[in-house]
C-alpha cells in the first residue's frame, strides 16, 4: 500500500478536478508532509471552504469539514480554540482565502493561531468556470475578464507576513519534493503558516490565456520560479516575471491559543474582577 | 438533605443570557461587537475563562457564527450574540449549522428598523428572519421570553433543543427585555435540566453521522474523539459524502424539516392568561407581552373577557392552539413591535375562524398597555 492510500477515502473518488489540474499534486505532496509527521489520523482536522481545492478534505481519512466560502480559516479558528491539541491544516484557493474570504485571512494570521494554510493559487475561479479572481494577473483573460484584467493581483506572501503570520512560504505544483518540505515546516511551526502553492488550471485559465497543454502550464512553474536564495542576488529587474519560492519568511510571535491558555489560568486565579 | 444554594440577583435581560448559558454547560462564545447585544460578549468574556471555556471576538459576524460552529463540532456547546444587522451575516452560516447538524445558539437581541435602523430602541421585526433568514428549506427553532427569569431559562432551553435535535436554535430578545432589570433567582445546578449531544455507541467504523436514523436526529460524533468523518454543506449522504443523487437529497432534506415538526410538541412552549372564557384574545410575545398582560387585566376589571397567547416558541408556531383559541374567541388582536410579522402566521393558523386584529408599533418605542386596552375596547364594542 502506498503512503497515499493509508490516507485516502477511496469511496469517494474519483475526484472532480479535472485532467491535468495541479490540485492533485498539491494532495499527494500534503500526503507526504503528514506521513512524515507521523501524526495520528485522528488528530488532525482539515477544513476547506469553497472552490476546486476545497474539495479535497472529502478525499483523505481525517476529521474533515468542507464550509461556505470564503470561511474555512474562521471554522477553523473555533475547532482550534476548541481543541487545542489538534493539528488544523486549511486548505483554500485565491479567490476562497482573498476575495470573499479576505478578512477572515488577514485576521487568522494576525492572531497566529496555529493553523497551516495551504493557499491553491490557480490565477482564476475554476469552479465556477473561469472568472478573474485577486490573483489574476493584469492585462490576462477571464471569462468576466473578456477584454483583459485591469486589476493588480494581491502578493500572497506579503500580505500574509505584513498581516501577522509567523511561516510564509511558497512553492509551486511542479517542484512536488520542494512542496512537501515546505507543507511540512509549515505544519511544524507552532503559530499560522502560509504556503502558498502556484497550481496550474489547463482548463479555465490556461486555454483562455493560450498556456498551453498542462505539461506546458507545468514547464512554465519550472522556468519561472526561483529559489529565494539565488534570488536575493538578483536585482528588481531582473526578477520581474519571476516565482520566488522558498521559505520566504518566519518569525516568533506568541501563539494565539497559548496566549488564551495564559487567560485561563489568569481568570482562574482571580477571585474578584478588576475595578 | 443536600444544601442547595440560592442565588438572588438584579440582573439585566443580557446577563441572565450569560447567567444561563454558563448553567446550561456552554463552554466557547464567538461574537463581535453589536448593539444592543454586546452585554452578553462582555459577560462571558469575564465568566468563560473562569470556567475553563472559550472566548474569542472575531473579525466579523460571519466569522463569529462559523468559529462556533467549529468550536461545536470539536465538542463545545456553542454561542453567539448579536442584533438585526449581525443576524442578517450570519444567516449564511446559521444555514451550514442547519444542513450539517450541528448544535449551537444564537442570540438575536432585536432592535429597530431594517439597515443599521434605530441601534439602542427596541424592536420585533426579525421574527420572519429568525425563520426564513437562511436560503433553503430548513427547519427552524426560535424563542422569545418576556422577563429576565424567561431569559435565563429559555437560553438553558436553546441549548438543550440544539444539543437534542442537532440544529441551531435562535433565541430572540428584543432590546427591552435585554436591557431591563429584574429580580432573578438562579437555580441550583442540580435544579436544572441539562441535555447533552448523544454521541454514537457503534464502533467508529460502522458510524454513519448522517444517518437516517429511526429518530430523525442521528448520534454525533465530537471531532477528535475517534470517530473520522466528513462534514460539508454540499447535500450530503448518510456517510457524509457529497450527492445529487435525488432519493437521497430528498431523503436528508425530508429528515431535516421533519426533526422539528415531529417533535413539535415536546418543543412547543405557551403560556396563556384568562384564556378560559376569553371572547378577546390578545397574541404577544417577548415585552409586548408584558403590556398585554397588564391590559387584559384592565379589560377584565372592566367587565371585558379577555386574554393573552403568549408564545415562548415562535417556531415552531403553536399553530393548532390558535386555531382552537379561533375557534372560541370572538377575535384575536395581535400586538407586535413590528408593521406586522407573526399575524400572517396567526392568520393562517386561525383558518377564518375568527376575525384577527392588529396592534403594531415600529418607532422604536414599546407598545403600551394603554395601547393594546383601547384596542380591546375597541373590539368589545
Amino acid at each position: 500500500m502506498s503512503i497515499y492510500h493509508k490516507y485516502l477515502r477511496l469511496p469517494m473518488f474519483p475526484n472532480i478536478w479535472c485532467a491535468g489540474c495541479g490540485d492533485g499534486m498539491v494532495l499527494k505532496a500534503l500526503l507526504r508532509a503528514i506521513d512524515r509527521l507521523q501524526l495520528p489520523k485522528d488528530d488532525l482536522c482539515m477544513i476547506s471552504g469553497i472552490g476546486c481545492s476545497s474539495r479535497l478534505p472529502g478525499y483523505v481519512d481525517f476529521n474533515t469539514l468542507h464550509t461556505t466560502h470564503g470561511r474555512a480559516l474562521a471554522f477553523a479558528t473555533g475547532v482550534k480554540l476548541a481543541r487545542p491539541k489538534m493539528t488544523v491544516i486549511v486548505i483554500s484557493g485565491n479567490g476562497d482565502a482573498l476575495a470573499i474570504g479576505g478578512n477572515h485571512f488577514i485576521h487568522a494570521a494576525r492572531r497566529n493561531i496555529d493553523l497551516t494554510c495551504i493557499l491553491f493559487n490557480n490565477l482564476i475561479y475554476g469552479m465556477t468556470g473561469g472568472q478573474y479572481s485577486p490573483t489574476t494577473p493584469r492585462g490576462q483573460f477571464a471569462s468576466t475578464a473578456p477584454y483583459g484584467n485591469i486589476e493588480t493581483p494581491f502578493d500572497i506572501c506579503k500580505l500574509a507576513e505584513a498581516s501577522g503570520a509567523s511561516f510564509v512560504a511558497r512553492g509551486t505544483a511542479y517542484h512536488a519534493t520542494q512542496l512537501d518540505k515546505l507543507i511540512e515546516q509549515g505544519m511544524r511551526n507552532p503559530g499560522f503558516s502560509l504556503v502558498e502553492v502556484l497550481v496550474q488550471c489547463p482548463t479555465v485559465y490556461g486555454r483562455r490565456n493560450r498556456s498551453g497543454d498542462p505539461v506546458s502550464m507545468l514547464k512554465w512553474q519550472r522556468d519561472n520560479a526561483i529559489g529565494v536564495k539565488a534570488a536575493e542576488k538578483l536585482s528588481p529587474e531582473e526578477l520581474a516575471g519571476k516565482l520566488v519560492t522558498g521559505v520566504l519568511f518566519s518569525r516568533e510571535r506568541p501563539e494565539y491559543c497559548q496566549e488564551y491558555e495564559k487567560i485561563m489560568a489568569r481568570a482562574q486565579g482571580m477571585t474578584s474582577t478588576p475595578s | 438533605m443536600e444544601k442547595k444554594t440560592r442565588v438572588v440577583k438584579l440582573l439585566q435581560g443580557n446577563e441572565a443570557c450569560v447567567e444561563g448559558a454558563i448553567a446550561a454547560g456552554a463552554r466557547f462564545f464567538a461574537g463581535y461587537p453589536i448593539t444592543p447585544s454586546s452585554e452578553i460578549a462582555e459577560g462571558l468574556a469575564l465568566r468563560l475563562p473562569k470556567v475553563g471555556g472559550k472566548f474569542i471576538q472575531m473579525e466579523d459576524e460571519i466569522g463569529a457564527m462559523a468559529a462556533v460552529i467549529g468550536a461545536s463540532l470539536a465538542g463545545l456547546k456553542s454561542i453567539t450574540a448579536t442584533s438585526g444587522p449581525g443576524f442578517s451575516l450570519k444567516a449564511e452560516n446559521i444555514g451550514f449549522a442547519c444542513m450539517t447538524e450541528v448544535p449551537c445558539v444564537v442570540v438575536n437581541v432585536m432592535r429597530g428598523g431594517p439597515s443599521t435602523g434605530l441601534p439602542t430602541s427596541p424592536g420585533q421585526a426579525d421574527v420572519m428572519q429568525a425563520r426564513w433568514g437562511t436560503h433553503g428549506d430548513h427547519p427552524t427553532i426560535a424563542l422569545a421570553p418576556a422577563s429576565v427569569r424567561e431569559v435565563f431559562e429559555a437560553t438553558v432551553l436553546s441549548f438543550n433543543f440544539a444539543e437534542r435535535f442537532r440544529m441551531p436554535v435562535i433565541l430572540l430578545l428584543d432590546e427591552i427585555v435585554g436591557h431591563m432589570r429584574e429580580k432573578i433567582e438562579i437555580p441550583d445546578p442540580s435544579q436544572i435540566e441539562i441535555f447533552d449531544r448523544i454521541k454514537p455507541s457503534v464502533p467508529p467504523e460502522d458510524y454513519l453521522p448522517y444517518e437516517n436514523h429511526p429518530s430523525d436526529i442521528p448520534p454525533m460524533a465530537n471531532f477528535g474523539e475517534g470517530y473520522r468523518y466528513h462534514v460539508t454543506g454540499l447535500n450530503h449522504d448518510e456517510r457524509g459524502y457529497p450527492t445529487m443523487k435525488a432519493p437521497v437529497v430528498a431523503a436528508q432534506e425530508a429528515r431535516l424539516v421533519r426533526k422539528v415538526e415531529r417533535y413539535k410538541k415536546e418543543i412547543l412552549r405557551y403560556e396563556g392568561v384568562s384564556l378560559e372564557d376569553a371572547e378577546i384574545a390578545v397574541f404577544a410575545f417577548g415585552s409586548t407581552a408584558r403590556s398585554a398582560k397588564l391590559a387584559v387585566r384592565q379589560a377584565r376589571e372592566k367587565g371585558i373577557r379577555a386574554g393573552l397567547f403568549r408564545p415562548l416558541t415562535l417556531w415552531p408556531f403553536p399553530g393548532e392552539e390558535i386555531e382552537e383559541l379561533a375557534s372560541r374567541a370572538r377575535c384575536i388582536l395581535v400586538a407586535e413591535m413590528n408593521l406586522g410579522q407573526m399575524v400572517y402566521e396567526v392568520e393562517r393558523a386561525s383558518h377564518g375562524r375568527a376575525p384577527i386584529g392588529q396592534i403594531n408599533r415600529a418607532d422604536g418605542e414599546l407598545i403600551t398597555p394603554d395601547q393594546i386596552l383601547e384596542r380591546i375596547l375597541e373590539v368589545s364594542r
